[in-house]
């Protein structure tokens, strides 16, 4: 393990490196935190509670989760900018699509013919499939950015005047959208932009893992691609 | 009017004492919000500087802002237009009428070239060259552009003129647009609100009087002073928020013992005003004390932002009661209908496959039983 380059067996390759895989499960959990605890604050569910308030902090702790989940999302994503710098090839995947090379769109051609039932033979990848890759690019890291401009502008909102939330992001953003009550919308429809992403991704992970030549779910535990043919 | 007419003159001219002046000093300090050490500015303020003159102009508008501004307690509104500022033009106060009236919006600007205000309440209708809304034989908008051209500075009341209210909700006919898309050379003081708070219309012309100069605004020409929080920050229900206790419905017990009314659509997180901290009606109550949320009237399109008693907004485009969560709900159902039946496919055509490599029909799909002897198809 201790080569330069990608490790490679006769039959395997080392993708996804440690500090990637981390990013990933750390990534999802937060994702999972940031849904539930976001529809909750949107939409309270609980019936009428009566007593004190000083006896209860149901919405405050939701909101704590929410806020806490978005920070270690944020930081995350800033760190996989990083990594995409200081990792692997596989690493630069998530952000550079290759669209200026044919051979990528005739990839994107099979992949949906393929997803279509028409070609019968998937190919296999290293990496990501061109079509794997646009969804990765169009729909998370598209979405995960717009939640993250979209939710600091929200929490400056809170922070208040002059804070850094403030100045970086409420102070443009919500004049873009005209008032606060639409960056809220948007930023619901987001979320929800990011639930079809993890619906899609999962059954596409699953999915591939079964019927593809390549393994998908335990490369992101494992970090080795294994191949059905039995070469690399 | 004469040039060096002061405020503290008038005042001493109606035989207001002096101790009587300074008390007003100290209430106007404290109702703007500043230390005992500003009431020797105030005091100096109104007895050295001219009284300021103001034209208040009304284009389409319901006149709730005067409404408003007349019912200000600290300071009162009279002492405002009577003594502090020279209210020389405004349409509904004014006791002249007619050419007499309209004569003074020519006479000011050239009287007092840059030293003027201007104060507009409501907003020019731009279709049609401006004929939806006509004062004085002329189109509004035509007026309030060479009457601006020569003012010091330019107040935009209430929700009209700032963002442009119900008449520029949606569709808009008449093109009506807040008065910073039409007068784009002057500094822009916006007091939104429908109508704004008394005590804030009086105080930013307060302010104004005083220092001599605009009052800090935030990005969007809103006083700092009055806007720069939430209703929902300074709400005294948001330990009810906080708590997670909501009125449910209008009767509940939850409304009855004054809970959050987030639930019911209250716009107080969302919208920016000074209604939880001044109050209205001389600090007696605002709408969320009286058991009503808060229906976001001064935040930029807030017609558009309904409905008032829903937490979401309605999203335009997906029909009659859509809103984010509904619309993605379906979004996310659809996909992930979608998603089960390209499971099924994948499922059966997959099984289809092994039944015909158990009979040696042969397929090129690679699948794991046939790893071993169809290895190199890549």
């Amino acid at each position: 393990m201790s080569s330069q380059g990608p490790l490679q067996t006769a039959s395997a390759v080392y993708v996804y490196e440690a500090p990637l895989r981390l990013w990933h499960w750390i990534n999802a959990a937060a994702i999972v935190v940031l849904m539930i605890t976001g529809y909750l604050i949107g939409n309270p569910p609980w019936p009428l509670q009566i007593g004190q308030p000083s006896n209860h902090y149901l919405m405050g702790d939701i909101r704590f989760l929410h806020f806490t989940a978005a920070y270690i999302f944020t930081i995350g994503l800033l760190f996989r900018v990083y990594w995409a710098f200081a990792g692997n090839t596989y690493a630069r995947e998530l952000f550079i699509v290759p669209i200026w090379k044919k051979a990528w769109w005739q990839g994107l051609w099979h992949e949906i013919r393929w997803y279509l039932f028409i070609d019968r033979k998937p190919r296999k990848y290293i990496g990501h499939n061109p079509l794997a890759q646009s969804a990765m690019f169009g729909l998370f890291v598209v979405g995960a950015v717009f939640q993250i401009i979209t939710g600091f502008a929200l929490y400056g909102e809170g922070t208040g005047y002059g804070s850094w939330q403030y100045n970086l992001f409420t102070s443009w953003v919500i004049p873009l959208f005209g008032n606060s009550q639409n960056v809220h919308t948007w930023h619901h429809l987001g979320m929800w932009y990011l639930v079809i992403f993890v619906i899609a991704h999962v059954y596409i992970a699953i999915r591939e893992d079964i019927m593809s030549q390549q393994s998908m779910v335990g490369t992101m535990v494992s970090g080795w691609r294994y191949f059905r043919d039995g070469k690399s | 009017m004469p040039e060096t007419e002061t405020f503290y003159g008038v005042l001493r001219a109606q035989g207001v004492t002096r101790r009587s002046f300074l008390k007003f000093c100290s209430l106007t300090a404290a109702a703007l919000g500043l230390g005992p050490d500003y009431v020797g500015q105030i005091a100096y303020a109104m007895e050295t500087k001219p009284r300021i003159p103001v034209l208040w102009m009304h284009g389409l508008e319901c006149t709730c802002c005067s409404e408003s501004f007349i019912r200000s307690g600290h300071p009162l509104a009279k002492d405002v237009i009577l003594k502090m500022i020279s209210l020389d033009y405004d349409d509904t106060l004014m006791a002249s009428a007619g050419y007499q009236a309209e004569a003074i919006l020519d006479e000011i600007p050239k009287k007092y070239p840059g030293e003027y205000i201007l104060a507009v309440e409501g907003n020019p209708p731009l279709n049609e060259d401006g004929m939806y809304c006509i004062v004085g034989g002329k189109p509004f908008v035509e007026k309030l552009k060479s009457v601006a051209a020569n003012a010091k500075a330019v107040i935009a009341w209430g929700a009209c003129a700032s963002w442009g209210c119900v008449q520029a909700a949606h569709p808009n006919p008449t093109a009506a647009t807040p008065i910073d898309k039409v007068i784009t050379d002057k500094p822009i003081i916006k007091v939104p609100g429908c109508p704004p708070i008394a005590e804030v219309m009086t105080g930013v012309i307060t302010y104004m009087l005083t220092f001599g100069r605009i009052p800090d605004l935030d990005g969007r020409g809103r006083p700092l002073m009055f806007y720069s929080q939430r209703i929902h920050d300074k709400c005294y229900r948001r330990p009810h928020f906080d708590a997670g206790e909501y009125v449910e419905s209008w009767d509940d017990q939850g409304a009855r013992e004054g809970y959050c009314l987030y639930k019911m659509g209250c716009k107080g997180p969302t919208t920016y005003n000074a209604c939880s901290t001044v109050r209205w009606n001389g600090g007696v109550s605002f709408p969320i004390q009286s058991g009503h949320g808060c229906i976001g009237c001064s935040e930029e399109g807030f017609w558009d932002n309904g409905p008032f008693y829903s937490r979401l907004s309605d999203v335009h485009g997906f029909g009659i009661e859509a809103n984010a969560d509904k619309i993605g709900g379906v979004a996310a159902g659809v996909v992930g209908a979608g998603v089960a039946v390209h499971a099924g496919v994948s499922a059966v055509m997959r099984a289809r496959n092994k039944s015909h490599k158990g009979d040696a029909s042969g397929s090129d799909q690679s699948t794991e039983k046939d790893k071993g002897h169809k290895g190199d198809q890549q």
